[in-house]
């Protein structure tokens, strides 16, 4: 299983939970399992089995953009981050 | 009549074509503070006899590099070059006659006057750092930082950089001291609530350090006024604004004024802190090509915020900062840090250059101001 972080404004979607353990060999596998587990997550970020653009995806600190995107690949110790910005300063 | 030059010394021309030469020599100062403090030649560092057994790794951390060492005549620059050469250092030379030879033949001198008793005394603690010194102290108190907003971000960003002795400070902010701010806004105080922001932090700022010459905008960062406030000399801007247009906005600008940006985000437990140098890495759009839906964006007001984490990150931005001035480290250029407060953690992701991206890749398609918050998908102002 794989680490996958969820930042704070997507915690509503996973039942308040900042990290979460998903299984597959690239980033859509995980994208997949968790959108499975969590409806409402497809809903918001993974509709239609295409990323949100708004959405960063970082596989072992890299941006999937510059690598292969979601078919990038995956093992159970990488740690994979999702993160929308974030605007407050205030 | 001349001295008759030793072995181990060079004439000051000599000195003076070397330092010239791509592979040149350190040349090391090594009289008292005082003199220092008088005149000293260009590009020279600072190390004072008696720091020279202690320190000299810090100045000079190759020891294959040549040095010249120089003081007042000649005299104190020969007899430390034992101690050189017992440190590992044996390319070691002094400057025959010093400093008043090289004067004498009209070379040039600066004078570090600027730093007067009063200065000397408050910035002790940066002249002792050999990445400072009186050199790199000058220069803060040459340097113009530009904060936007003076909330959670700039609170501690402008007090930081205040005491460090920046000489010039701008703060862009049209908001008024609220109750709800005190508990992260160190600007700030009970007694002004309800003054501008920009004017509280002026006075927290002089009373900090009247060294500082503080510039208010009480205004918000708009398409109108963006050109005229970037192009008012400001080397470094800190971006501690509080919503997703002025974000975007102040990103398109900077790019095209060419004036990096220390950007620093939070929300309740974490934030998020960079570099973006237009054209040497990244900008804002290439981290992050679209803001998400309002929905996903609560600010602070909506969602609360840890009245510490700005502090922390607020702080890395002003540490980044005064590193972009002092041309010193390695900046968060291409790095993404986030901080998480909970687990008090900090990982670190590659930003990289996108060659799309529509403001600084190769083929722009955003080449002026758009409607940011028609971008961002909130209501205009």
């Amino acid at each position: 299983m794989t680490v996958v972080r969820i930042p704070p404004t997507l915690r509503a979607d996973t039942d308040g939970q900042a990290a979460l353990e998903a299984e597959g060999e690239t980033v859509r596998d995980l994208l997949e399992d968790l959108a499975s587990r969590f409806p409402a997550l497809r809903e918001r970020i993974y509709p239609e089995g295409e990323l949100a653009r708004y959405v960063n995806v970082y596989a072992d600190g890299e941006d999937v953009r510059t690598r292969e995107g979601l078919e990038t690949e995956v093992s159970v110790d990488s740690t994979v981050i999702l993160l929308p910005a974030m605007a407050g300063g205030c | 009549m001349a001295t008759p030059v030793g072995l181990r010394e060079v004439e000051p021309e000599q000195t003076r074509e070397r330092l010239n030469e791509p592979d040149a020599p350190l040349l090391l100062d090594v009289r008292t503070d005082r003199e220092r403090n008088t005149s000293y030649i260009p590009g020279s560092v600072h190390l004072p006899m008696a720091e020279v057994e202690s320190r000299l790794r810090d100045v000079a951390p190759d020891p294959s590099r040549p040095i010249i060492t120089y003081c007042a005549t000649g005299r104190r620059s020969l007899d430390i070059l034992p101690t050189l050469d017992a440190l590992g250092y044996e390319n070691g030379a002094s400057m025959a006659g010093g400093i008043v030879a090289w004067q004498a033949r009209g070379y040039p001198t600066e004078s570090p006057s600027a730093l007067d008793d009063e200065k000397l005394a408050r910035y002790s603690r940066h002249l002792l750092i050999p990445e400072v010194g009186i050199e790199g102290q000058q220069r803060l108190l040459e340097t113009s930082i530009l904060l936007i907003g003076a909330g959670g971000l700039g609170s501690p960003a402008a007090l930081y950089l205040a005491a460090a002795g920046v000489g010039r400070i701008g703060i862009v902010d049209d908001d008024r001291v609220d109750a709800s701010n005190l508990q992260r806004q160190v600007l700030h105080s009970t007694a002004e609530l309800g003054e501008s922001k920009a004017e509280s932090a002026r006075s927290s700022i002089e009373e900090l350090n009247p060294d500082v010459d503080v510039v208010t905008y009480e205004e918000r960062l708009t398409s109108e006024n963006v050109d005229h406030i970037l192009g008012e000399g400001w080397e470094l801007v800190v971006d501690g604004a509080d919503n997703f247009p002025t974000r975007y906005l102040l990103n398109d600008a900077s790019v095209w004024h060419e004036i990096p940006v220390v950007h620093g985000s939070i929300y309740r437990f974490e934030g998020q802190a960079t570099v973006f140098k237009p054209y040497d890495g990244p900008c804002y759009r290439c981290l992050f090509p679209q803001p998400p839906p309002p929905e996903l964006a609560p600010s602070c007001a909506e969602g609360g915020v840890l009245g510490v984490l700005p502090g922390v990150i607020g702080s890395l931005q002003a540490n980044e900062a005064i590193k972009l001035a002092l041309g010193i480290g390695e900046p968060l250029i291409g790095r993404l840090l986030l901080f998480d407060a909970l687990t008090t953690t900090f990982s670190e992701v590659m930003v990289r250059r996108d060659p799309d991206c529509p403001v600084c890749g190769e083929h722009p398609t955003i080449t002026e101001y758009i409607d940011y918050a028609d971008f961002c998908g909130v209501p205009g102002s």
